[in-house]
């Protein structure tokens, strides 16, 4: 696929119908106004995220499979595009549980004086 | 050394010419450098949540009208400019020059009044007293937050208008081909795909209830 694309300048995946672009333009549109409908469910606030952060992920896929044409580039080249991303991504995840300590426990400068149990600073 | 020189016995050793993965090389380098701004933007989201998830008094300002109505707009500019971005590109690989020059100008408009009015709601913003590190509301980090995210996101806005308008006059004058309009609109359909993100997680999580 990509040494035809070579050969013909890449005007392949632009060829096609444009009624497939279409589609795609008001799919995102549609999952970006199902975002601001999920906004105002007034869910609980995790439940809230996940649900529109799995939006942003299908809207994100549209854009880069059709707009971007990743989906007809070199196959080895998607894969590796798609690891290097996903694990720079994942690696950046590694801190979240500190940041949960303000509702689990919260650090002596922030408690209230009536509150403090461990030692005084 | 010649290339006659290059033999391995009898087979002589081919110069491999063609770029990793087999397309272009401007191409590539723009998917790595798509791939390192992601990873920033990645990052800039990832220490917003941290520090929202950590503040005991984050606040949750934005209401419908005018902050909620505005990310509307702003996300209906930047989505339709991704498809005229699109239909640009496609009309240069089709060898329609002028037509390319229209779309990509469309484009570039799009993103001129995506910038104004996040300016202007920037500015609604300040007028509320929301500062870089304290606000009428809660954790001062709020601004610190909203102000670096919004703006990182709207200085690639800025910088992909500038380009979008010099590579459509260049390929209209015949001195850029189709490759690097290609390589504009990945760009400009990944400034869109961030904003994606930034629109869930910076305005619909902190909209007043």
């Amino acid at each position: 696929m990509a040494l035809a694309q070579q050969q013909d300048g890449g005007a392949t995946p632009y060829a096609a119908s444009l009624g497939k672009y279409l589609l795609v333009y008001v799919g995102i549109l549609v999952l970006a106004g199902l975002q601001f409908v999920i906004a105002y469910q007034h869910a609980d606030v995790r439940a809230t995220l996940f649900r529109m952060l799995v939006v942003a992920f299908i809207e994100a896929g549209l854009a880069v499979v059709f707009f971007m044409h990743l989906g007809s580039e070199n196959r080895t080249f998607v894969t590796w595009v798609a690891v290097v991303t996903l694990f720079v991504l994942a690696a950046m995840q590694y801190s979240w549980t500190d940041s949960f300590r303000m509702e689990k426990d919260a650090p002596p400068s922030y408690r209230a004086p009536s509150t403090q149990a461990g030692p005084s600073q | 050394m010649s290339q006659s020189d290059l033999t391995m016995g009898s087979h002589p050793i081919v110069l491999e010419r063609s770029s990793p993965f087999a397309i272009p090389t401007k191409k590539l380098a723009m998917w790595l450098f798509l791939i390192a701004d992601a990873a920033t933007f990645a990052a800039c989201l990832v220490a917003y949540g941290f520090l929202r998830n950590g503040s005991i008094n984050w606040p949750t300002p934005f209401k419908f009208f005018p902050t909620v109505v505005n990310a509307m707009v702003m996300t209906f500019i930047l989505v339709t400019s991704s498809l005229t971005m699109f239909l640009g590109v496609r009309s240069a690989k089709l060898g329609d020059r002028d037509a390319a020059f229209r779309w990509t100008m469309l484009t570039a408009a799009g993103g001129a009044i995506f910038a104004l009015l996040h300016i202007r709601e920037w500015m609604g913003l300040i007028d509320e007293g929301v500062r870089l590190f304290r606000n009428p509301w809660g954790s001062g980090l709020f601004g610190a937050s909203f102000f670096s995210i919004t703006g990182l996101h709207l200085t690639h806005v800025t910088v992909g208008i500038v380009v979008l308008i010099v590579v459509g006059l260049r390929h209209k004058n015949g001195r850029s081909d189709a490759d690097d309009m290609e390589i504009t609109g990945l760009y400009w359909h990944f400034v869109d795909l961030v904003w994606m993100f930034v629109v869930p997680l910076v305005y619909l999580l902190n909209i007043s209830k």
